[in-house]
């Protein structure tokens, strides 16, 4: 089978097909319209796309014929709050996951606001976690990536579908082992430089960029932080910080390599406030001993001063663990 | 009853001609629509039944001044109009 490369971008979904060793740009679906979100269903085949159209909402569309045609389904919603001209919306979705393998037409997406919801019926319908929406420490959760707080990374144990781990930017690393019925908050170690310093190791003061599960080893997460990468053996309950990455620690994306936990990869920057490659020279950096030591990987790569940004869900890697494909703001791919 | 009709950018997502709808606010209007046309409603209010943010609806040449409520009130010999608001440039 040919490998598939699905882009979500600003201007439409991008689909892409390795032929005799080159990549051959092939079907394009909701041309002109942002994408933000796509899932191709390993169960199933199901292609999942979630738009976000700018007067008109967020939208959800599903395809059971690799994109050849498309059918719209209900979005996931914030149930109505009675006689509340301030209750949430959804404003983004912003990771679509795929449940287990024991769990047929399971999807968990995750949005801004922070809000996490799953369908049990390919997106048929959608259910609002009310267990996390309504935990006492939600409302401690803060703006990251954006103005409101938002769940980007789910992480579904492959040996138990129940266990789940989520990233949220900014309100720390969130773990359910019950399907989502109950949850704590994990991520100890972590550290955020931003807070005053008797805050700087409080768990819920967290903005994990984004987490990377590895399929074979699912205890261990590896975690772009704000503050730097992170590296969990204990399926996201604490952390430890790798400090060895070089040109820098700051990013958004991490991949990790599908059979080898001890291989994860990232996009280095320039933090706070600049966000830019480190001497406006994108490079990737790849650790290939659990974070002791990084190498950095440029073939390839523009030569020219490059203001490219690759973001939380813009860097992925195929199951044989030896293709990695990114996207940058500036649109580079 | 109101005539009510809708952007031509609208049409390009979903089938949205020009209708007539009952009722004496824009919500009721909107939602005497919406019976015949459910998918419509997401298009143009939020999950709490606001007026989406970037959704103008006017009634004859009034911007409406309710957008939580769409209290405005619409006689039957008004037109209703929904637009884009312009945003974005």
């Amino acid at each position: 089978m040919t490998e598939r490369l699905y882009v979500a971008t600003r201007k439409g979904l991008l689909e892409y097909g390795l032929e005799g060793g080159e990549w051959v740009a092939g079907r394009m679906s909701f041309v002109g319209d942002p994408v933000t979100a796509v899932l191709r269903d390993s169960r199933d085949g199901s292609l999942y796309a979630a738009l976000n159209l700018g007067h008109f909402g967020v939208k959800m569309h599903r395809s059971d014929n690799e994109g050849a045609t498309w059918r719209e389904l209900p979005a996931p919603a914030f149930p109505a709050v009675p006689d509340a001209v301030d209750g949430p919306s959804v404003s983004l979705i912003w990771t679509l996951v795929a449940g287990g393998a024991d769990q047929p037409g399971w999807l968990w997406a995750g949005t801004l606001p922070g809000g996490l919801f799953l369908s049990r019926d390919r997106g048929e319908s959608w259910d609002l976690n009310d267990a996390l929406w309504n935990h006492p420490r939600r409302t401690e959760w803060n703006g990251g990536g954006y103005d409101d707080p938002g769940i980007h990374s789910i992480c579904v144990d492959p040996r138990d579908s129940k266990r789940l781990v989520l990233g949220v930017s900014s309100g720390g690393i969130w773990i359910s082992t019950d399907a989502g019925q109950t949850w704590s908050l994990g991520g100890k170690g972590l550290r955020a430089a931003y807070m005053p310093p008797a805050l700087a190791l409080e768990p819920i003061a967290q903005d994990p960029h984004r987490l990377a599960q590895c399929p074979v080893a699912p205890d261990v997460i590896w975690c772009q932080h704000h503050n730097g990468i992170f590296h969990s053996a204990d399926g996201g309950e604490s952390f430890s910080e790798i400090e060895a990455a070089t040109p820098s620690a700051f990013g958004f994306a991490v991949a990790v390599h599908p059979t080898d936990p001890d291989t994860a990869w990232f996009v280095p920057a320039v933090k706070d406030e600049f966000r830019y490659p480190v001497d406006q020279r994108l490079v990737v950096t790849v650790t290939r001993d659990g974070g002791k030591t990084f190498t950095v990987l440029d073939e390839g790569l523009p030569k020219q001063p490059s203001f490219d940004l690759i973001y939380r869900h813009a860097l992925d890697v195929n199951v044989a663990g030896d293709r990695l494909a990114m996207g940058a703001t500036t649109g580079n791919r | 009853m109101a005539r009510v009709s809708f952007t031509e950018n609208l049409q390009r997502h979903l089938s949205c001609p020009v209708v007539c709808g009952a009722g004496d606010t824009v919500s009721a209007v909107l939602h005497d629509i919406f019976r015949e046309n459910a998918a419509l409603r997401s298009y143009l209010l939020d999950d709490q039944g606001r007026l989406r943010q970037h959704v103008a609806v006017y009634v004859n040449e009034r911007l409406i001044a309710d957008r939580d409520r769409l209290s405005d009130p619409v006689g039957d010999a008004d037109e209703v109009f929904v637009f884009q608001a312009l945003s974005g440039g």
